[in-house]
């Protein structure tokens, strides 16, 4: 699994960030998704789908 | 299913249970996600009771949040202004890209990470104001002495706005988000609050300060109006909130004491618990409204270029397609996304600032005294049934 972020549509919720700190971030200045890793072990994929389902903004997709 | 109300309802605000959705939202949404609805100018639009609706319509770009395409839900002078437009700085009331260049000058601000280094900051005020309360007369009002005051010290920590100047700001802030406010009482409030936030905005120019103004301020992207229409927005929505989030949700966790012990006795239950209360008591009372930019299909309806759309989020919350057993307050329950910080671009900016204040705060008070309790028969607390924002006016309690 494969996590695409899309910082033009991000609007720092901090949703993800929030659900797994594992894999996503926050950059410092404006907020937006940081990806630790782009692509986590699978034992995260749980975890991984319901922070693309949190993201308001549909920042997020899986590929 | 039954067949959907074939008259229009109208936006459903009577809570008959203190924690309870409006009954009739809750009837309706069995009926279906989508109904139709008359606003209180005559405009025939629609109301959404279920949460994949809500979550579809809100992050939709092809539904506007601008002032002058929204109907009003209920009849408010807020909404009723000849002049409708959005104010400089209300980012709240803007469609993207205006609204992205106001978001991106903030996010950073409000970042989980940043928000979890005012912890100790927000843990001290806590403690502060329990042992104020701890030396008080018995009863005290817990919306006084600790529910407000917390978050209201947090937000003009953060923002720069002198906490001594509360009564003012505090005082404007409940009037404008009061639906029985008059037309000139809301216009009275917004200008006062204007007029404050105004000065202390030009003051910020004048001296640097190491704050969320101060550093807006010095950034030099927002004009004064702009700026003064942020601050208005951060400081109204930083005290009406999670001050009625922490008097609600302790008087919640008073009826419910297995889940009081809960939060009180297992610090790993906190996260859960913040979650499970903003769900299950959603004070966004009278919710976020968004009018078609073109014809969407919805649900199997068409919704028509220029319809309004209301959300009634306590009911979307209490879902049962989305939620098992909605109705029970639950507090380890697995937080798993409800609609009380909105969803979309406009998902609420200070949420995880709610959120640390929140995790600390309950607790905190259950802790300092575990005999609390109501000092008036439950049904003798006075709710806002009458606000934009859920809660209790006051909470009479004792320990």
């Amino acid at each position: 699994m494969k996590i695409n972020a899309d910082t033009d549509r991000c609007v720092g919720a901090g949703m993800c960030a929030l659900t797994v700190p594992e894999v996503f971030d926050q950059s410092e200045e404006e907020g937006t998704v940081v990806l630790l890793q782009a692509d986590p072990p699978a034992s995260m994929d749980a975890a991984v789908r319901r922070a693309v389902h949190l993201c308001p903004s549909g920042a997020l997709s899986l590929a | 299913m039954t067949e959907a109300p074939s008259r229009p309802v109208t936006f459903p605000l009577v809570r008959e249970h203190p924690f309870d959705p409006p009954g009739e939202a809750l009837r309706w949404q069995q009926q279906g996600a989508l109904h139709r609805m008359t606003f209180a100018d005559g405009h025939l639009g629609w109301l959404v009771t279920g949460n994949a609706a809500a979550r579809a319509v809100l992050a939709d770009n092809r539904f506007s949040n601008r002032t002058e395409l929204n109907h009003p839900p209920v009849a408010h002078p807020l909404f009723q202004e000849e002049d409708r437009r959005t104010l400089p700085g209300f980012f709240l009331r803007m469609d993207a890209p205006e609204h992205t260049r106001y978001r991106r000058l903030l996010t950073g601000q409000f970042t989980v990470r940043r928000m979890r280094q005012l912890e100790p900051r927000i843990e001290k005020i806590t403690s502060d104001c329990l042992d104020a309360m701890e030396g008080s007369a018995q009863p005290v009002d817990l919306v006084q002495s600790f529910a407000l005051p917390i978050p209201s010290l947090v937000i003009c920590e953060l923002l720069g706005v002198p906490y001594a100047d509360r009564e003012q700001f505090q005082r404007d802030s409940a009037a404008l988000l009061n639906l029985d406010s008059s037309a000139e009482q809301m216009a009275a409030a917004l200008a006062d609050l204007m007029a404050y936030l105004h000065g202390l905005v030009l003051r910020k120019r004048a001296e640097p300060a190491d704050d969320l103004l101060g550093s807006l301020a010095a950034g030099g992207e927002l004009n004064d109006e702009e700026l003064t229409g942020v601050a208005v927005l951060l400081l109204v929505a930083g005290h009406e909130t999670t001050a009625n989030m922490l008097a609600l949700g302790t008087f919640a966790l008073l009826r419910n004491p297995d889940q009081l012990a809960l939060v009180r006795d297992d610090p790993a239950v906190a996260e859960s618990a913040v979650e499970e209360l903003l769900r299950y008591l959603t004070i966004i009372h009278m919710g976020p409204v968004r009018t078609a930019l073109e014809d969407v299909e919805l649900d199997g309806r068409l919704i028509k270029a220029g319809e309004s759309v209301a959300f009634s989020l306590p009911a979307a919350n209490r879902d049962p397609e989305r939620f098992d057993d909605p109705g029970t307050l639950d507090v380890t329950r697995p937080p798993t996304g409800h609609l009380t910080f909105g969803h979309g671009i406009h998902q609420c900016l200070g949420q995880q600032l709610a959120r640390v204040e929140m995790r600390i705060a309950y607790p905190a008070l259950l802790r300092r005294f575990p005999g609390l309790r109501l000092a008036v028969p439950p049904e003798e607390v006075p709710m806002r049934s009458n606000m934009t924002i859920y809660g209790v006016h006051r909470l009479p309690v004792t320990w």
